[in-house]
Order: C-alpha cells, then structure tokens, then sequence
C-alpha cells in the first residue's frame, strides 16, 4: 500500500470538495456520480494504477485508464489536479471560455491526462480494447483500466464490446461498471431495465467481480484483485456498487443530482460535510 | 486532347490491398482490422502474412472505429475496412468522437462506393460519404481513380500522421495512371491541360471524363481534366489556376451533388472567382439495383452527360 485506506479516504473528501465547487462555480456539469465514483477514482490513482504522471499520449510502460461516462469529468480532473498531471488551480477553469477543462473529457485541449474525447456514450469500452491490444502487440505488460456507466450499458455498442473482448483474450483489461442504478430520467429499473448484469457479463465471458464502491478498503482491495486476474486468458469486468451523490446527505442515492449544481446554501451545506484535507483550490 | 491507353482493367479495392499489404511490408505498426468483409476488402494478403496485426471484428462497425482508435494510442496505424456505408453513416459518431475530434491516427478505408456497387441496391450504395466526411474537422478525404493510384494512395496516408477517409469501388475499371506514381495528399493531378472548360472530376468518373475529353475534342472543344483525388484539402490554387484561364468549370462524382466535391468547387468560386459551374452528379437521389454500367447511365454519370454539361457550362461564360 503506498497510502493508508484513511489517507485515501481524506484524499476523497477534497475530491468531493473539489467537485461540488466546481460545478456549483459555473452552476452546471454533473455532481451526482461524480460524487458517487470519488472513492475509485482515489483508490485507482492514488494506490492502485501504474502511472506517470509526465503525461505522454502513447503512455508506454504505464498503465492507462479510460472514462467512457465523460460526463463525470469533474471527479477525473479533480483526481487528475491532485496527483499530478497539472495545477490544482486549474480546476477553477472547469467549464469556462479557453479552458482545457471541457465540460466532457477531451484531447483536443491537450489536457495531461486525457487520451480520447468521450461523452457521447458507450465508446469508451472499445477503445480501452484497443489500447489494450496495442499493449499486446507493443509486449507492454501494463494493464488498461476503464470505467463506464450502468446507464451507458443501454447503448448497443458496449455489447459489441463486451462480445469482443473475450473472444480475442483481452486479459489485460479491467473494466469496472459505475453501479449506482441511476440514469437522467429516474431509476435504470424503471427507465430501461438492465435486469442481471453479473450473469449478462459472465455468459459473455468476462471474469466477473463484485465490489462496494463507496468502501475505501473494499475498492482498493477489488482493484488489487482484479489485477491478479489478469493475464490469465479473460478480461476483468469489476461491477461496483456505488451510490450517486455520496457523501453529501441530501445528494445521497437520487437521479436529482445528475447534471444539477447546487445553490450557495446547499454548497455550503455540503462542504460542511466533507473534510478539507489538502487544501481547496 | 493527351491520349490514355489501358492494358488491362482492375478495381480500385484491389489497389487498396496491395497498398495495405505493402505497408504492412514497410511498417511494422501497421495494423488493420476489418468487419467480416476481409475478402471484398481485399486485405487477405494483409491479414495471411500478418496475423497478428489484422483485428477480425465481426459485424460491429461502431466498436470497430473505437477499437482502431484506441490502438493508435501506443503507435499503432490502424487501417479499418469494410464498405463506405458502414465506414461513414453506421459509425459517423464513433469517427466523429473517438478519431476526428481525438485526433487519431486511424485510416478509414472503405470500399464499394457510390452506384458502381450495383444489384445489391441503395441500401449499400452510398452516395453521401464525401460530404459527411468533408464535413468533420481536420479529416481527410481522398477518392483515388484507378487501381494504381489507390495502391500509391493507401501507401501515402500511412506515412500521413492524422485522420483520413479513404474511399474506392468494386468494379474493374481502366487501370490508366502509372504504377510508380507518387502520391501527394492535396495535390491535383493534371489529366489533360486545355483552355475552353475545366473538368474536374474524382474516383471513377476521371476516367469518364477522359473519355468525354476525347468526344469534346472532336467537337472542337479544348477541355482541360483535373483529377481531384483528395476532395479535402482541396488543391484550390491548381483549380483556380485553371478556372482563371478557361472561364468555366464542370464537376464529376459518382455522388449526390449535396455535399460533394461539386459543393467545395463551387464555395471555392463563389468566394474567389466566380464562373459558370455545372454539376455531373447524382440529383439527391438514392441508388437501387441494376448493373453499374445500367446505373451510371439512368443516374446521368456518363461520358455523354458531361459532354452536355461541358457545353451548358460554355454557353453560360460571358
């Protein structure tokens, strides 16, 4: 462990910090799941990703990771800022006129970080394939991450994917689902049901692990997990349980707080709630 | 009028897999994927002495484009072939979001194009594919005339860093241009110089309308031909250089004329030096079945449209 699963959770607390000032300064972007994914996303930066925080695009000998759900950007650049690739005070930029910090995750701006543009759904899975048989035919023994969302599953082409995937044995994958139930227009069982992911996954091939999302020590353990069972023929598919605003008590487990910002009293509210740990930017 | 000789007759996919094959020889970070269509593609050369570098997809264009760009991340060339309806319309948010807006090294190569692919009818036949593509920032759109240019074509986008929309057909067609021809993307290529009219035309209907040149000439008519295999960026300097000098232009496409090369010539013109223009194109219309020959001919593409269109564009110059 290169960090204690407390210091990971304080490192959490500032990204939700991060996040919810960041969407309630230009009062737009997607507060709900971002919240939702701060733990794994710490856990994967902070603990569990080969990483080098010099940013090359063609991330040789490293591990990479890719967001299908852009729109969750405000977690990734807060994780981002806080590890390394760039200045923290550049999270003020989220969402303004010239910044790098698009409203969804882009290489166009030449964020350090980013690898593919994403925010229309359900393209991020295959990309992670092919970066993933780059890794194979370069001989890089480094591992591709991805994260994708449980509504973003209703697009057709994740199952294009998550067919290929195993038939070509790409075992250097690990693809973890953001499980929070939630999707724009209310509930994913009411609006589209996605009915048994678990057994959807494993009928397809996948090697499939469950874990709790909003646990520090039960993602970061997951993660390692999933690392060991790599390389043995299929790919890693890792359905975490997550809940969509948490960590705030009024944002907590509602579709609500999807793409809404929160007023001033309800920032302050909510950053009552969550430590700062390292200093706001 | 520049005579044009043939010995034999090849179609232009064939080209692409022996470019595709060769630069597979050249560089070892080639790599090609496909959607079930390895055959008609013609990459089975490509795919037997490389295995390990040719991706079988299966029938899912839309992860195929988001697997070719993700595999340029770590210094891969993915070159992606199935046919022009599946490579532009099926996956235009795939390309639009993962390798145009990205900015990835990815080779859009699609085959069966246009009318020329025949019985199998409008559902397969697009003629929409220049200007969805044309449309995207920064991709590049190139549509080669015959099997040796397609060959020196595939070839040259390998060694082009960036997005690009290679486009080509199934029927056998003269093969006219010379085998150890260099490839400039963006550069013009002058078929025949002349002075009364200026055609310009791209894929199959260059050599149309050197056959139209021909017919022109025994009327009298000096036409000069100008192949346009890369329909962006376009070489606006070889065409307003011509245009300056004969007064008149006629465009040649096997595609709607919404969107095609016909439009870019004409933004060209209007906002530079306007003259008379006449489309050789296909008049927003879908295709539907029948032989190629049989299509081009009720779809108003051949040798004697443009002669007609030569001399509407004429009596139009003041």
């Amino acid at each position: 462990m290169k960090h204690t699963i407390s210091e990971l959770e304080d490192i959490a607390s500032q990204v939700r910090r991060d996040v919810l000032r960041m969407v309630h300064a230009v009062q737009s972007g997607h507060p709900g799941a971002s919240l939702g994914c701060a733990d794994f996303f710490t856990a994967l930066y902070f603990e569990v990703l080969n990483h080098n925080t010099k940013f090359s695009m063609d991330g040789l000998g490293e591990d990479l990771f890719f967001l299908s759900n852009g729109h969750i950007s405000a977690v990734w650049y807060s994780v981002l800022a806080r590890s390394g690739y760039f200045e923290v005070n550049e999270l003020a930029t989220f969402r303004k006129l010239n910044t790098r910090l698009q409203g969804h995750p882009t290489t166009h701006e030449h964020l350090p970080g980013v690898r593919i543009a994403s925010g229309s759904l359900g393209q991020g899975l295959s990309v992670a394939i092919g970066a993933a048989l780059t890794k194979k035919l370069n001989r890089d023994n480094n591992l591709v991450y991805c994260l994708l969302g449980d509504g973003e599953l209703q697009e057709g082409q994740n199952w294009e994917a998550l067919m290929f995937a195993p038939h070509h044995k790409v075992d250097n994958l690990i693809a973890s689902i953001d499980y929070n139930g939630q999707q724009i227009d209310g509930p994913t069982e009411k609006v589209l049901s996605l009915e048994n992911l678990q057994a959807k996954f494993e009928s397809f091939g996948w090697h499939v692990i469950t874990s709790d999302g909003n646990d520090m020590a039960a993602i970061t353990k997951a993660l390692h997990y999933a690392k060991s069972l790599t390389g043995k023929g299929k790919p890693i598919l890792n359905l975490m349980s997550t809940q969509m605003g948490f960590g705030v008590d009024f944002m907590v487990g509602t579709h609500k707080w999807h793409g809404t910002p929160p007023s001033d009293a309800q920032l302050d509210n909510a950053l009552g709630q969550l430590k700062e740990t390292a200093g706001d930017y | 009028m520049k005579k044009y000789t043939y010995t034999e007759k090849k179609d232009t996919r064939s080209g692409f897999g022996a470019g595709l094959h060769e630069a597979g020889k050249r560089n070892k970070n080639v790599v090609a994927l496909c959607a079930d269509l390895k055959g008609s593609l013609k990459m089975d050369d490509f795919a037997n002495e490389f295995p390990d570098r040719f991706v079988q997809v299966g029938i899912a264009e839309a992860n195929m484009m988001c697997i070719a760009a993700g595999m340029t991340i770590g210094g891969k060339i993915p070159f992606t072939g199935t046919f022009a309806n599946f490579s532009t319309g099926r996956v235009y948010d795939q390309i639009r979001q993962s390798i145009a807006y990205s900015g990835k090294n990815v080779k859009i190569c699609a085959s069966h194009a246009g009318l020329t692919l025949g019985e199998d009818g409008a559902t397969h036949q697009i003629l929409e594919d220049l200007g969805l593509m044309k449309m995207l920032p920064g991709m590049v759109v190139i549509n080669p005339c015959d099997y040796n240019q397609t060959k020196a074509a595939t070839l040259a986008i390998m060694e082009y860093e960036g997005p690009v929309y290679l486009r080509f057909g199934r029927p056998s067609i003269p093969v006219f241009t010379p085998a150890d021809q260099k490839f400039e993307i963006g550069k013009a290529w002058m078929v025949n110089e002349g002075t009364d009219v200026t055609i310009v035309a791209t894929g199959h209907m260059v050599w149309r309308a050197i056959e139209a040149g021909e017919k022109l000439a025994e009327l009298g008519i000096d036409a000069e031909i100008i192949n346009i295999h890369t329909i962006k960026p376009l070489d606006e300097e070889a065409v307003l250089k011509s245009v300056k000098k004969t007064g008149c232009i006629v465009t040649c496409e096997e595609h709607n004329k919404f969107g095609g090369l016909g439009e870019s010539i004409a933004r060209l013109l209007t906002t530079t030096y306007p003259a008379p223009q006449e489309f050789v194109a296909v008049d927003d219309s879908f295709g539907e079945s029948a032989t190629p020959d049989q299509l081009m001919t009720k779809y108003k593409l051949d040798p004697a449209d443009i002669v007609a269109a030569v001399q509407k564009a004429i009596s139009r110059k003041k």
